[in-house]
């Protein structure tokens, strides 16, 4: 029993493979490959409008692909009898009948993947909504029923979870457990696939990445490969006497930019260590007033990578 | 770290050994569904209650009628059981369990809950199944205590006119079938067009158009606008229900009870196969 769940078996993963979706002339999802292993939390990546909504549910089997196919343990999802058993997933938290109470929301998911009834009370005490079983779904906040959408992805202690832009909605103290719950479920050998349009919620939680933009794939590599393909690595040097500085530096090799065009006291430079810049203005005998190394963080490397393929621009008429 | 800690052992689902999801479980989570909701039960008493008082109207109005006149009966002597089938009731009937039966899907589509649904049951075409199952079990309850409910209260108002009928008077048994019947027959026409349509609106006016607006559209006068007309549930129904013999001088056609019976059949029949068949083929 306990074998099962080692990360390195090959039952828990899901492999997309040329997969597209086009409605029309609009492609959504276009030749689309990846692999997502279990024991790591995988983040899903791209800006609104890239397609990780579509690929999610092409993985699910509800909808159906134009062209290439999405397995999960070898399998297309949509031939398994009892999904929850197989895959917990969350795609919008609001999808749920306002009428029901949370607990004959899940009761009836829990039926008819014969899975226990009390199983039900157990996933709603661990997402915190023990308390708000019997009351409506229609009265709970978008917190709630995101803890709730998680309850339900649980219900079936399934191998694969599939989550999309699961902290939406969700208060600070919630944001915090998600991520906790993400990394014990990766932990525990689970496959954890997890889409955000948000670079900064993958910082903390996953462990691979999967970057799309406009239906393609970008980059599938770990997230702190992903975080050194960026090359903003810079130093912001202060000086009164920036302009001398800038030649030394430049005539160093490195690229000098002014920080901000009102304050030319400040440069950006790169290509050149904090270090070698210090040592190089002391043997001048220039003055330095800020000597900063900047990392680029993963935001500004994902901004980097999907620059050209961001689907709706605020202002801009496409 | 072993996940005998961390995940419930009682409920561990073993992906390669799971035995296939069986229609009882999809079932009783359908079932789970339907009775959950507040509505359901409120408005089944509610239409149960106006269903039976229609019924109690056409009663007392006959019973005033045969206290004012000593003349024979403007309408055939059979007619009186008719009073427990009032169409002002039974269309109502017919209105309501049509757009239940569309609402258990519909309200699936609308608020995106179908996902979740086919997530849980990949095969679509069992969850069309088992909702077509439980609704036509719920609206059958329902129809029968209607019809039974409805036959009994008004034949013992016209008992005090010495009038009612029992329940093995000749024709009657059909009337209480056909009547008990029309709310599944219609719930299901509802649930074909729910799965058909998706949209909330859009279904409710379809199905209250097709079940009640569309047959007055055709008479019964012509040959071929009677035939289309003898296909519509609310025409077959008044047939069956009707237990005297059509006039033989009239010279509108009248439908056949064999061939009521039949339409009675293929609607729903009809409604559920090409939901299941769309289902399988479109996109949630």
């Amino acid at each position: 029993m306990p074998g099962r769940w080692l990360p390195d078996s090959v039952d828990r993963v899901i492999e997309v493979s040329e997969l597209t979706k086009r409605y029309g002339s609009k492609t959504a999802v276009d030749h689309l490959s990846f692999t997502v292993r279990p024991g790591q939390v995988t983040g899903f990546l791209g800006p609104n409008g890239a397609g990780k909504t579509t690929t999610l549910r092409m993985m699910l089997g509800l909808d159906a692909p134009t062209a290439g196919a999405a397995t999960v343990n070898d399998v297309p999802f949509h031939s398994h009898r009892r999904g929850l058993r197989h895959v917990g997933a969350l795609l919008d938290a609001t999808q749920v009948h306002g009428g029901r109470s949370a607990a004959a929301h899940l009761s009836a998911l829990a039926r008819s993947n014969g899975i226990a009834p009390s199983r039900v009370k157990e996933v709603l005490r661990e997402v915190g909504l023990a308390d708000a079983a019997n009351r409506r779904i229609g009265g709970f906040s978008l917190g709630m029923k995101q803890r709730l959408g998680i309850a339900t992805a649980l219900l079936g202690d399934p191998p694969v979870l599939m989550f999309d832009e699961p902290i939406n909605g969700m208060d600070p103290e919630g944001v915090l457990w998600v991520r906790r719950l993400f990394r014990r479920l990766a932990a525990e050998g689970r496959t954890v696939f997890l889409s955000s349009h948000l670079m900064s919620e993958m910082e903390n939680t996953a462990d691979q990445l999967v970057v799309i933009g406009r239906g393609r794939l970008i980059a599938a590599e770990s997230v702190a490969d992903f975080a050194a393909r960026s090359t903003r690595r810079s130093v912001v040097v202060g000086s009164p006497r920036a302009a001398a500085l800038a030649t030394l530096l430049t005539a160093a090799g490195a690229s000098v930019q002014p920080q901000d065009p009102l304050n030319t006291e400040r440069l950006t430079v790169a290509g050149l260590a904090a270090d070698r810049i210090g040592a190089l203005a002391f043997d001048n005998h220039i003055m330095l007033t800020e000597l900063t190394t900047r990392t680029a963080s993963l935001e500004e490397a994902f901004m980097e990578l999907t620059a050209d393929s961001v689907e709706y621009l605020a202002g801009q008429a496409r | 770290m072993t996940i005998a800690t961390s995940v419930p052992t009682t409920t561990s689902a073993a992906p390669v050994a799971a035995p296939p999801a069986r229609f009882r479980d999809v079932l009783a989570a359908e079932w789970i569904k339907m009775r959950s909701l507040r509505s359901t039960p409120w408005t089944i008493a509610l239409t149960t209650l106006f269903v039976i008082g229609s019924a109690v109207a056409a009663a007392v109005a006959d019973y005033n009628n045969l206290a004012g006149s000593h003349t024979s009966l403007r309408q055939p002597p059979d007619f009186l059981p008719f009073d427990a089938f009032p169409p002002s009731g039974y269309m109502t009937l017919m209105l309501v369990a049509g757009s239940m039966g569309a609402i258990t899907v519909v309200s699936e589509y609308s608020s995106g809950l179908i996902r979740t649904t086919t997530v849980a049951v990949p095969a679509r075409g069992t969850v069309v199944l088992a909702k077509a199952v439980v609704t036509a079990g719920v609206w059958t309850v329902v129809g029968t205590v209607v019809s039974i409910g409805s036959f009994l209260v008004s034949q013992a108002i016209l008992d005090g006119r010495h009038a009612g009928v029992s329940i093995t008077h000749p024709g009657v048994f059909r009337g209480l079938a056909a009547s008990a019947l029309l709310a599944p027959v219609c719930a299901l026409v509802g649930l074909g067009l729910g799965v058909l349509i998706r949209h909330s609106a859009a279904t409710m006016v379809t199905s209250a158009f097709t079940l009640l607006m569309l047959p007055t559209l055709f008479e019964q006068s012509k040959r071929w606008s009677a035939d289309v007309n003898h296909a519509m549930l609310i025409t077959v129904w008044r047939r069956l229900v009707q237990n005297w013999q059509p006039d033989p001088t009239s010279r509108m056609y009248t439908a056949t009870v064999t061939g009521s019976w039949i339409v009675y059949a293929v609607w729903p029949l009809a409604a559920v196969v090409l939901a299941v068949v769309v289902v399988r083929r479109r996109d949630v």
